[in-house]
């Protein structure tokens, strides 16, 4: 029986990177979300510009649930690399679309599937004779027939293509003449619509459709950073070529015309963050963007950071693992490499949003967070969120909202003759007041180093001087646990002895998890940590519970290791629930693994299920 | 280690410069360095230098890395801001802080270690991006922290005070610096404070990466026979393509020199440097000669010393970047954040 479901359905374009696909499948996307459906895209590529695999797969689901599914409906089979294990991949009773201008001899094909073939290389060859254009209106064409299969309605695209090509008018006849094609050929060669097809809906609203790393670049803007310092490495790379596009936009200064800001692509990753500790140390907001390597090369100026007190923002979009393996692929695995970076003792402040929106709004609040506790806060995204268009809520911003630039004693304090100790705790938060170089004549200059100083940042390498000021950065650690957003937490309507906890991009696929388990029976309440140090209701969380899940995407179940050594919680209650072959979580592992879970009487084990 | 402030009392005819400041506003805490160290020569080069300009001490920034060198921003200027970086990474905290505000004056203070070793690869990449600072590398050829080691700028052949012989190529941080495009080069010795001081004074003036080579002898480890960086090796070697002197439009230098032995040197903002040419074929506009020149001496044992090179209207960081004169420091949320109309417009773009 092929499948068949409006506004259910995943749909899985197979491409050759550098094919121009990437702007066409994007184009179907967006068709869908102006007819008022929720998508939600996810791009799989390797680790390379041409010639390649590449995979862009869409979640077509009107109840707006955005986490990846797993499986696919409908494959749109254009590239012959990867034939044998993309058909193998498509669900009973799902669709194969493919260009039939070569034969296919039938062993290829499956016999629970339905095949439509359309000979787009024919069409494009007695069309366009460009060998570029023949290749970029291919993509043009297929999205045409694909609007025809499965309903979409085709002025969606044609005003998207308006939109698009605004100011080149030229451009928009031939994409819409290409789109008009594959459509008409499709409605006069196939059955249309399918099983599976688009209905118009209003389950969008006033959502906006955004990477979650040009969403963490605009909070960047917004939270008034003006010093850029980075070095490319996937998938972060685009999170600073964004803050480059809205500086260029949003900061030029009118009158001048020259920029109210500084981007500096640095040598690598320890001068990247050198640049961000120099400029933040001399009161600009400045922050870097890297990924789990970058992190690891950025230690030892971590720790002198933090010992020093100098508030620098890193955006972490995290990847999987080291140099090669799986970089373009998604993993939560730096929260340990990130809450302990450096040597000596050190603990540092995170935010952990859940999408694009989220990426905003602590994209700029971290730089508030920085200039309040004087300290590195590291915005964690991963590439689920950070490379893959997210529909979400709209950014706001308060008007009446003033940047928080922390305890800085600019000149007529220090005139004043207020008493001035840059390691002094004169508030009991474990903030001390700071000064920008350069204030005062004779007030306010310190000697800025390591842990060997006192309170008034004089040289001592005296025990109780050290042991003053770590307890200090203690107490100020403390502060930071009332700062950070606090965790969220969503009960179940029925009393139940069972809590989930998880972060970041796993949010949109354990909702749905949690309604497909409500379903099974196994009720659960939901806490999403959203920043570390943690606060109280964490540890309340858990003690409200017999038995906590805590679902992650990593291999050694980090954010339970975290919670295990900060908040001493009984191990036997924390049981976790990992995925980490660098796929992005779905709500089928999340809703088998935890049924399985539940089902076992063992605790605090890892539980096997693969996806 | 320098926990000792020194006492601020001073002869009351000492002489005050412009601001009202005598010398010791310029001093820092008592150096803790080895007795005779040459590194204590270069922070007193400093301090004069600084006095004679009559530079607000709290304008200039003052950042290192990690060693002998490193420690001695303690020892001049306690009035500046002072920033003892990780070893190796002073360029990059350097550059980060001139982004930030480009109105201080940015003086980096490093060691052959530092900068030749762990941290060449920032030395580098702050040079060729031009970035506004003085850099001084207190060059001693040795490791004085850890006990003598050998460094990269140590010359081939040379021994270290166990006996060891260098067998790898020294690294010339002059010729390096040229090739970078620095746009203020010279080289000078600890031991001269007649060459070293204007030398430090009109790299303060340039407006650009002004990078200065002292050979500093490590009295520890590094001033005994055999050593290519001891005093007596340096006295012996030291060849000086010239002389300055720095002039200020208030202090007009008169002093007449033989034709053709002097040449006087524009700078930016309108002071200038006369140069006393003790070689007189060499042009220090002229960045191949001045590579060139320490060749040459190099091939003959020599030491180099002097302005090797200098840009007279040089490019600094800020202009490729094209930012505002104003110190992004100094942006408030009105320059900085575009509100919420503009939000609501990003929003519908995104629909």
């Amino acid at each position: 029986m092929p499948i068949s479901g409006v506004n259910d359905f995943v749909i899985r374009f197979a491409n050759v990177n550098g094919s121009g696909s990437a702007s066409a499948n994007q184009l179907f996307a967006r068709s869908i979300i102006r007819m008022g459906v929720p998508v939600s895209p996810r791009n799989i590529f390797p680790s390379n510009i041409q010639g390649l695999p590449t995979w862009y797969e869409v979640r077509v689901n009107g109840e707006g649930h955005l986490g990846a599914r797993g499986g696919t409906d409908m494959l749109v089979a254009m590239n012959p690399q990867t034939w044998k294990q993309d058909v193998a991949g498509i669900e009973p009773g799902g669709y194969l679309f493919y260009d039939s201008s070569r034969p296919v001899p039938k062993s290829e094909f499956r016999d629970d599937i339905t095949v439509i073939g359309m000979p787009l290389t024919e069409i494009c060859n007695a069309r366009y004779k460009e060998p570029r254009l023949r290749q970029l209106f291919k993509n043009i064409i297929y999205v045409g027939a694909l609007a025809a299969l499965l309903d979409i309605d085709l002025k969606e695209a044609e005003g998207l293509i308006a939109a698009q090509f605004k100011g080149k008018e030229k451009l928009v006849t031939p994409n819409v003449e290409a789109l008009r094609a594959g459509f008409e050929y499709a409605k006069a060669h196939f059955q249309c619509p399918l099983g599976i097809r688009v209905a118009r809906s209003d389950a969008v609203g006033d959502a906006v459709f955004i990477e979650g790393n040009d969403a963490a670049a605009l909070g960047a803007v917004y939270g008034g950073a003006s010093v850029c310092a980075w070095y490319p490495i996937t998938p972060s790379t685009s999170l600073a070529e964004s803050f480059m596009a809205y500086c260029k936009r949003l900061r030029t200064d009118k009158a001048t015309g020259k920029n109210n800001y500084a981007i500096v692509q640095a040598e690598d990753e320890l001068a990247s963050i050198g640049m961000v500790i120099g400029a933040a140390w001399n009161g600009a907001r400045a922050f870097t963007t890297t990924s789990g390597p970058g992190i690891s090369l950025m230690q030892e100026f971590l720790g002198l950071a933090y010992f020093s007190e100098i508030p620098a923002v890193i955006f972490n979009v995290q990847r999987g693992g080291p140099s090669t393996g799986i970089p373009t692929r998604t993993q939560q695995s730096d929260l340990l490499a990130c809450a302990f970076a450096s040597h000596g003792d050190t603990k540092h402040v995170m935010l952990i949003p859940e999408d694009p929106h989220e990426a905003f709004e602590f994209g700029a609040l971290s730089f508030d967070l920085a200039d309040r506790l004087q300290t590195p806060v590291f915005v964690m995204l991963d590439l689920d969120i950070g490379a893959n268009h997210r529909l979400c809520k709209p950014f706001r911003w308060d008007e009446t909202r003033r940047l928080d630039r922390g305890k800085v004693l600019d000149f007529a304090a220090l005139e004043s003759g207020r008493q001035f100790g840059r390691y002094l705790d004169v508030d009991g938060d474990g903030i001390a007041y700071r000064t920008y170089p350069g204030t005062h004549p004779t007030r306010g200059a310190y000697f800025n180093r390591g842990t060997t100083k006192d309170s008034f940042a004089k040289y001592s390498e005296e025990g109780p001087d050290y042991i003053e000021n770590m307890e200090r950065l203690m107490r100020k650690f403390d502060t930071a646990k009332t700062l950070v957003p606090a965790a969220v937490i969503e009960n179940s309507p029925r009393k139940t002895p069972l809590g989930v906890i998880f972060y970041g991009s796993t949010s949109p696929a354990m909702h749905e998890a949690a309604g497909q388990l409500a379903d099974d029976g196994v009720h659960l309440n939901l806490m999403r940590v959203r920043g570390f140090p943690f606060g109280r209701e964490i540890a309340d969380f858990i003690d409200a519970h017999e038995r906590v899940f805590i679902v992650e995407q990593n291999r050694d179940a980090q954010l339970r290791t975290l919670i295990l050594v900060e908040l001493g919680a009984d191990p036997a209650r924390l049981s976790p629930i990992l995925h980490y072959d660098g796929n992005p979580i779905t709500a089928r592992f999340i809703r088998a693994a935890i049924g399985a879970a539940v089902r076992s009487p063992a605790r605090g084990g890892k539980v096997k299920v693969t996806s | 280690m320098s926990y000792l402030a020194k006492p601020k009392f001073h002869h009351p005819a000492l002489e005050a410069n412009s601001l009202g400041f005598t010398h010791r506003d310029y001093e820092g805490s008592i150096s803790t360095l080895c007795a005779g160290c040459g590194h204590d020569s270069i922070s007193a080069a400093i301090i004069h230098a600084c006095y004679e300009l009559a530079i607000p001490p709290h304008r200039v920034a003052k950042l290192s890395g990690i060693g002998c060198s490193s420690k001695t921003p303690t020892y001049f200027l306690g009035q500046s801001h002072g920033f003892n970086t990780v070893h190796g990474r002073m360029p990059s905290v350097l550059t980060g802080a001139n982004l930030a505000n480009r109105e201080l004056i940015y003086l980096g203070v490093s060691g052959d270690g530092d900068s030749a070793s762990i941290g060449f690869g920032q030395f580098a990449h702050a040079i060729r991006r031009g970035v506004n600072m003085v850099y001084i590398v207190e060059n001693n050829g040795v490791y004085g922290l850890t006990k003598g080691q050998f460094s990269a700028t140590a010359d081939k052949g040379s021994k270290s005070k166990k006996g060891v012989v260098n067998s790898d190529s020294p690294i010339d941080m002059v010729a390096i610096a040229i090739q970078l495009g620095a746009t203020y080069v010279a080289r000078s010795f600890s031991g001269d404070k007649a060459q070293l001081v204007p030398l430090i004074k009109a790299a303060f003036e340039h407006q650009g990466a002004a990078f200065i080579d002292c050979i500093s002898p490590c009295v520890a480890f590094n001033n005994h026979e055999g050593s290519t960086k001891s005093f007596d090796h340096v006295r012996a070697h030291n060849a000086a393509l010239n002389e300055l002197d720095f002039m200020t439009a208030r202090a007009p230098i008169t002093a007449d020199y033989e034709p053709g032995r002097s040449e006087i040197i524009k700078l930016h903002d309108g002071t200038s440097i006369r140069l006393r040419k003790l070689d007189a074929r060499h042009d220090v506009t002229d960045r191949g000669a001045a590579l060139a020149a320490i060749h040459e001496h190099q091939g003959k044992g020599e030491i180099v010393t002097g302005l090797l090179y200098v840009e007279e209207d040089p490019q600094d960081m800020h202009m490729g970047l094209g930012t505002i004169d104003k110190p992004l420091n100094q942006l408030g949320e009105a320059d900085l954040c575009p509100g919420s109309a503009v939000l609501e417009r990003i929003n519908a773009a995104l629909r």
